[in-house]
């Protein structure tokens, strides 16, 4: 007996009593409606705790340049001037794991706005791929500057809630011009607050402007700017441009001179050495790729030999991706044992009514078999009514937990996320559920004597 | 060789009952010919049921052989069995054994479920149309059983059990369950089909009324062959006559023409 012709008599005993069939695939119908609906509804709220936890900067990856020792006295960690902006570029283009990555140059100045002043917890010079890693887009304000403006070290910035209450007093910074060092810059756009972090730090506490401004108007100009906080390895443009062109043989030297006039054509601002590079992996389970990546990439980079040790190092927030990884697996473990437990109920109803059919259908079973029906052909018969019940069944919960799904969202706004593995294990699994209890009442069927299911009463 | 379609050599079945060995056929040599119209008689436990079994290949006989159109059959395995039930043998039961609110076109094809010829949809269903015009069905194809009298059911029963052509009918107990006017109409519908088609039938009854109307009888007594006679009035019935009376008979106005 071909599989199609099995599958006509098998519908064709389904529908001859549509009410039963119905009622028996209540089980599995209800069961995988559960967990369809549960399925989205979960994922909706744990990806929102994801979006949040990486919001904090969960996915982050902080890159220092390495050590420099001299006769045994170590400097400590970001004291080398090894990591160039050449290789945030790189990183950014090799390294698929890698979502953002952005140069950091840091400085600690004061900031002056008319008769006010104030010295920000943090200047950043950086790209606005940093305003992506962390998670820090859109502005609350005005606009970001651009990667031209980054070329060009053009005096532009943008400033943090904080900084808009100490110096102008909570009205609209955006077009106004403050001072760093002397150096005037333009405020073209205010971030959204994002409080503090971890460690009671004040992030809004910041100014934000291309490092190339910061790096050679700010810090390198004038003696007294170049404290640049703990790193100190921006301190002085002339000698850290000398020292990264001997570090990399056969990459040229030059630092451009700080662009005074602002008229003149981009010049190249490579091979200069950054303070931190910050990167962002594509996903919290794409950290560690991310990190061989860019390991393998900097070493190539770096021309390190076999045996030669890191010459920057890559800190990552394992503790806050932990906990990221932890909330959404507690999530979907617990709605995994949830859907097993009722599909195996459902299954034993599949079970328990397919063997009310045999013992019904004997004779039917018996006639089947005198005009020659195999043993065999009894079994899939049987096995596929049981499969094809479920899967209907299946289908038919998919629907309603859909339906679910979306009522909450509409009348409850949950966040609701269609999950599309649910969908495809939901159908595997009933289909397999009907399998597996279908099977028993099938090899009874089949497992009749003729002479006796003929005579059955 | 003769061109006997059905030839017992020696059947003997036995059934173990716990302790007691019960010998229901105590060796049973029988030759059926083809366009051969048998009765098989005997009281009850003579074990003309258990002989029907076998020669259905429903059972398999304890000891001795059965060939069936040229094949020994009581070797075979179930599987091949089943196979020979679907193409060379029909079946007509006591109860008609029809499937609940199931069509009479799709009863009839059902057989064919099970049979490996690559025959269409549409061609089996024209089979199966044009043997429920043969048994006077042919306005009721849509019928299910619930709708249908208990004569109307064993016709249905009679053209599912001709849907794979098959050289031999086993019937057991056909009219058991029915009044004597359907009576004589199914067995006005054998004697044609024998007649006409030269179908070899067996009828398994009780009834000597039935088996008056059969060209040969068997009767068995306590698992062994009592008597072998044919009938003398029956036999000479030609063909044609018989023709002549069927068509008669299965029309409801009309059935008054069998004997």
């Amino acid at each position: 007996m071909t599989l199609t012709k099995t599958f006509a008599t098998s519908l064709k005993a389904l529908t001859r009593n549509i009410t039963r069939s119905a009622l028996t695939v209540l089980g599995i119908v209800i069961g995988i409606a559960a967990v369809i609906a549960m399925m989205e509804i979960g994922k909706g709220s744990s990806s929102s705790i994801s979006k949040t936890i990486s919001s904090m900067g969960a996915n982050n990856l902080l890159l220092f340049p390495g050590t420099a020792a001299s006769g045994g006295v170590s400097f400590g960690a970001g004291s080398s001037l090894t990591m160039t902006a050449e290789d945030c570029e790189a990183i950014l283009r090799d390294c698929p794991a890698v979502a953002h990555a952005a140069p950091l140059v840091r400085a600690r100045v004061q900031v002056i706005y008319q008769d006010k002043n104030w010295v920000p917890n943090q200047i950043a010079g950086t790209t606005p791929e940093y305003l992506a890693a962390r998670d820090w887009l859109p502005l609350a304000e005005g606009e970001v500057f651009s990667e031209g403006e980054v070329r060009n070290s053009s005096r532009v910035c943008l400033v943090g809630q904080t900084i808009v209450r100490e110096l102008f007093g909570g009205k609209s910074p955006v077009g106004a011009e403050i001072r760093l060092q002397g150096v005037g810059f333009r405020v073209l756009g205010v971030l959204t607050s994002k409080g503090a972090n971890a460690f009671g730090q004040d992030q809004d506490d910041v100014v934000v402007a291309p490092w190339t401004t910061i790096k050679y108007r700010v810090n390198g100009s004038g003696g007294s700017g170049g404290s640049s906080g703990s790193s100190g390895s921006s301190g002085g443009s002339a000698s850290g441009g000398s020292s990264s062109g001997s570090v990399y043989p056969g990459a040229a030297s030059v630092f451009p001179p700080p662009n005074t006039t602002g008229g003149q054509a981009a010049m190249p601002v490579r091979f200069a050495n950054v303070d931190q590079i910050y990167c962002s992996a594509v996903g919290p389970d794409q950290i560690q790729p991310a990190i061989r990546q860019i390991t393998q990439l900097l070493r190539e980079r770096h021309r390190l030999r076999e045996g030669e040790p890191d010459d920057f190092s890559i800190r990552d927030m394992t503790e806050m991706a932990k906990a990221l990884s932890g909330s959404t697996s507690t999530m979907t473990n617990l709605l995994l044992a949830v859907a097993l437990i009722s599909l195996v109920v459902g299954g034993v109803g599949i079970m328990n009514i397919m063997l009310v059919s045999v013992t019904e259908r004997t004779r039917e079973i018996g006639l089947r078999m005198a005009v020659g029906a195999r043993a065999r052909d009894i079994l899939t018969q049987f096995l596929m009514e049981a499969t094809l019940l479920c899967l209907i069944g299946g289908i038919t919960g998919l629907a309603l937990g859909r339906g679910a799904a979306m009522m909450v969202k509409e009348f409850l706004h949950w966040p609701v996320e269609a999950s599309v593995e649910a969908v495809v294990a939901s159908i595997f699994v009933s289909a397999s559920v009907g399998m597996v209890f279908g099977f028993y009442p099938a090899w009874k069927a089949s497992r009749l004597d003729p002479i006796e299911a003929l005579r059955y009463e | 060789m003769t061109d006997a379609l059905i030839k017992l050599r020696d059947i003997r079945r036995t059934f173990h009952l716990g302790e007691i060995d019960l010998q229901v056929l105590r060796g049973i040599s029988l030759d059926i010919n083809r366009g051969e119209l048998v009765s098989l008689t005997g009281p009850s436990g003579s074990g003309k049921s258990t002989l029907m079994n076998i020669l259905g290949c429903l059972d398999r006989p304890t000891s001795g052989e059965y060939w069936l159109d040229g094949v020994e059959t009581s070797g075979l395995s179930n599987d091949r069995r089943a196979m020979i039930r679907n193409q060379k043998i029909g079946f007509v039961f006591q109860s008609f054994n029809l499937l609940p609110r199931t069509s009479a076109l799709e009863q009839v094809m059902m057989p064919l479920a099970y049979t490996a010829s690559g025959l269409s949809e549409r061609e089996a269903k024209k089979r199966a149309v044009a043997l429920l015009d043969r048994v006077g069905l042919a306005q009721r194809l849509d019928h299910t059983p619930a709708q249908l009298s208990g004569g109307q059911q064993q016709r249905i029963a009679i053209a599912r059990a001709l849907i794979n052509h098959p050289p031999v009918l086993f019937a057991d107990e056909p009219t058991g369950n029915l009044d004597s006017k359907t009576t004589n109409e199914i067995l006005a519908m054998f004697q044609a089909l024998n007649a006409d088609e030269g179908i070899t039938i067996v009828i398994v009854t009780h009834d000597p009324f039935v088996a008056s109307h059969t060209k040969r009888n068997v009767h068995l007594i306590d698992g062994l062959i009592d008597s072998d006679t044919p009938n003398e009035r029956m036999a000479r019935l030609t063909a044609g006559e018989a023709a002549q009376r069927a068509p008669a008979s299965m029309s409801p106005s009309a059935t008054g023409a069998t004997p």
